[in-house]
């Protein structure tokens, strides 16, 4: 355990270092890798501790991505404003949607929270008074905080997301370690042995869906102020998915795996297909190798034969 | 063991390209250096093969000046957005803070045109849209550093509503498009100028994207409809005009479309079904004039099928980007110059006729009312009638038009379902 905290302490440190020498697309790239590593990170805490694979993540992610993006320029919200209405409105959906999901496990869980991803991604498709539908919202401004620096420099914002995420790691890491999170991983084990203990199992579940999606909805107003755009793109089933294939990359069950994946996955899209059309190849090729090889994801691996 | 040694290898893999690709140039280059122009194009995806015309009609007119203008080179650099907004917009920031392009063109989905004004807008970067044509990116939501090439959706829209009322008995007509926006801003377009010369549009059916049985659409179409008007594109078009014949329509009522239902991107892959159908658009691979039949040989000769719409936008946009250059002569570097000189452009012979760029920054030019005939062999669309020089506002008041709400599912109301 010590030993993950000071490799991601690390990892986080000589990201903070080389960032001011990084050209600017590098750094953009780097600020997106931490944001979806919230994201990532949000999943595993569902995945990785509660053995719950949902397939409609980016549902939470978009909810507070488009809340952000609908009070930034129809309302000119502030950063404070929009922080806690994005975080909020995911946690809605996702204690609306935990309601009908928890009841289901294992593949009909997968296509329940698949079918709730979908009506949310109808819902910004074709509710055009409030989402301007297949458009997208544009132009969302970045934050002022009150800080000598603009947040619409990429450094700043780097700083900002890299923050966030280190924010949001502790969190979840502290989350995972509670007595909370060590019944979490009983029920992951075992659900009837927790059962007969006499924990909570439905209630349990429910709080760890609720918080994944709390989460993600941070991740989501990140991304919201990092693209400056919001559109249905971000709530469909294809970020649902890759951000479980970021889970499995890094290694379920390891916060840190997940968001080691999520880096990965944006560097390995954003740099292969440069040199390549074909790099949706080189990106299965990975996934096919890290199964093959490594199949509790890259954090499983260096963990190496302890088991 | 070997698996952490396989695990380690990939990664220090990984590195090295990350080592490398961090490595590449960064510099702002002195002024004799290349101009790079970077292209955003969908290679991968569903829409691929759109992206592959975007790609050959740019080549090919660099091609034929040898990628040289105003003593200096042209560096084409291309970047697949994989048909997404997001990639697209990630891509667009990687042309311009890592390549360092002058200018910045392509696109497909109009939401990546939203998506990129905020952008280029602030990065200060010269940006041509041939493909994107959603009626806003020019209308109520112009960007400053952004000309389109291409077109908007309602543009020759206007002109067919036009057309069909006083050329033709239909007075009555049911529309079916695809419910999105391009769908909303065809169909809109259509039923403002046809309904305001008497004529009525007595239905608006929407099919979902993802449709592939359209006999549920079709069956609501009303008995009394003259004719039906659709707004499909690539895979829909070739299901929908399919059906629309399998359903035993055709033979009853005539079809009117919108450009891309019947463009040299589906028709290759249509068969007698859609012959008769008549549309609009500013081009058609079967127009005669002498640019356009040397435009399409060549094209024919380089990628091996007719050219769509997508191919003769992107080729007529690398002729624009071109001309632009030469009127800066080369000095690109000066963007103010260079982006004053792209709204200039003003040449009549392009595959699809002149074209200039209106305030908005969008193209005035022909329209072309075309019929699907057959000529030896191949289906065509034959130009039947040619309106010189429409703007996107048609001939409305550009500042009474701009006061009237986009075109969207419900505007302009349906007053005669």
């Amino acid at each position: 355990m010590s030993r993950r905290v000071a490799g991601v302490g690390l990892i986080v440190l000589l990201a903070a270092a080389v960032a001011p020498v990084l050209p600017a697309y590098p750094l953009t790239l780097l600020t997106q890798a931490f944001i979806v590593a919230i994201l990532a990170m949000s999943l595993d805490v569902l995945l990785g501790y509660t053995g719950l694979p949902s397939l409609g993540h980016a549902a939470y992610f978009g909810v507070a991505a488009y809340a952000v993006a609908i009070l930034a320029t129809e309302r000119q919200a502030g950063f404070a404003t929009c922080l806690v209405v994005g975080i909020v409105a995911a946690a809605v959906t996702a204690a609306a949607f935990g309601l009908i999901a928890i009841r289901a496990a294992g593949t009909y869980f997968l296509m329940i929270t698949l079918a709730l991803g979908m009506v949310v991604w109808g819902l910004a498709f074709r509710w055009v008074s409030l989402t301007k539908g297949d458009n997208g919202i544009s132009g969302v401004p970045r934050p002022e905080l009150g800080l000598p620096w603009s947040l619409w420099g990429p450094l700043p914002f780097f700083y900002f997301s890299l923050v966030t995420a280190v924010l949001a790691w502790v969190l979840m890491g502290l989350l995972v370690v509670s007595p909370f999170g060590m019944s979490l991983k009983g029920i992951r084990e075992s659900e009837s042995r927790m059962r007969i203990l006499g924990y909570n199992v439905w209630l349990h579940k429910y709080l760890s869906f609720v918080i994944s999606g709390t989460f993600a909805g941070l991740a989501g107003v990140l991304w919201a102020y990092y693209n400056g755009f919001v559109s249905p793109v971000d709530v469909q089933l294809v970020t649902s998915v890759e951000t479980l294939l970021m889970v499995a990359l890094g290694g379920p069950g390891t916060l840190a795996g997940p968001a080691v994946g999520a880096a990965l996955i944006v560097f390995l899209k954003n740099f292969v297909s440069v040199y390549t059309k074909r790099w949706l190849l080189i990106l299965g090729a990975v996934y096919i190798g890290v199964i093959l090889f490594a199949p509790r994801g890259l954090a499983g691996a260096f963990r190496g034969q302890r088991h | 063991m070997t698996r952490r040694a396989l695990v380690l290898l990939t990664l220090a893999a990984l590195l090295t390209g990350l080592g490398a690709a961090l490595s590449a140039p960064s510099a702002a280059r002195a002024q004799a250096g290349p101009i790079k122009v970077g292209l955003l194009a969908p290679l991968t995806g569903a829409a691929s093969a759109l992206g592959r015309d975007m790609v050959n009609g740019t080549e090919l007119y660099l091609d034929e000046i040898g990628r040289q203008v105003a003593g200096r080179k042209i560096e084409l650099i291309i970047e697949d957005t994989e048909g997404n907004t997001q990639t697209a917009l990630t891509k667009a920031r990687k042309l311009v803070d890592q390549d360092r392009v002058h200018i910045l063109t392509g696109g497909l989905l109009a939401s990546t045109g939203y998506a990129l004004h905020p952008f280029v807008d602030a990065q200060k970067i010269p940006t041509t849209y041939p493909v994107m044509s959603s009626d806003d990116l020019t209308q109520r939501k112009p960007a400053k550093w952004v000309v389109r090439t291409g077109w908007n959706s309602s543009q020759s829209m206007h002109v067919l509503g036009d057309w069909i009322y006083k050329n033709t008995k239909y007075r009555k007509i049911a529309t079916i498009g695809a419910d999105y926006a391009f769908g909303w801003e065809s169909v809109g377009g259509f039923q403002k100028t046809f309904e305001e010369n008497g004529g009525q549009i007595i239905q608006k059916i929407w099919a979902p994207l993802n449709t592939n049985d359209f006999s549920p659409f079709l069956a609501q179409v009303k008995r009394d409809a003259d004719a039906v008007f659709a707004v499909f594109f690539g895979k829909l078009a070739l299901q929908f005009v399919k059906q629309y014949e399998d359903a035993g329509l055709k033979a009853r009522v005539p079809l009117l479309s919108n450009g891309t239902t019947v463009d040299e991107s589906v028709l290759p892959q249509m068969g007698d079904e859609a012959l008769g159908t008549i549309s609009a658009l500013h081009y058609s691979a079967a127009l005669d004039n002498p640019v356009n039949q040397k435009f399409a040989k060549a094209f024919e000769a380089k990628a091996g099928k007719v050219p769509s719409y997508y191919a003769e936008t992107c080729y007529t946009n690398a002729r624009w980007i071109v001309e632009a250059i030469k009127a800066v002569g080369g000095k690109v570097e000066d963007r103010e110059t260079f982006l004053a000189a792209l709204r200039k452009v003003d040449l009549k012979d392009f595959p699809r006729g002149p074209v200039k760029i209106d305030a908005w920054g969008n193209p005035v030019q022909n329209i072309y009312i075309r019929k699907v005939e057959k000529v030896s062999g191949k289906l065509q669309n034959t130009v039947v009638a040619t309106f010189p020089a429409v703007s996107q506002f048609w001939k409305y008041n550009p500042e009474e038009f701009l006061k009237m709400p986009l075109y969207t599912r419900d505007y302009p109301p349906c007053k005669y379902c």
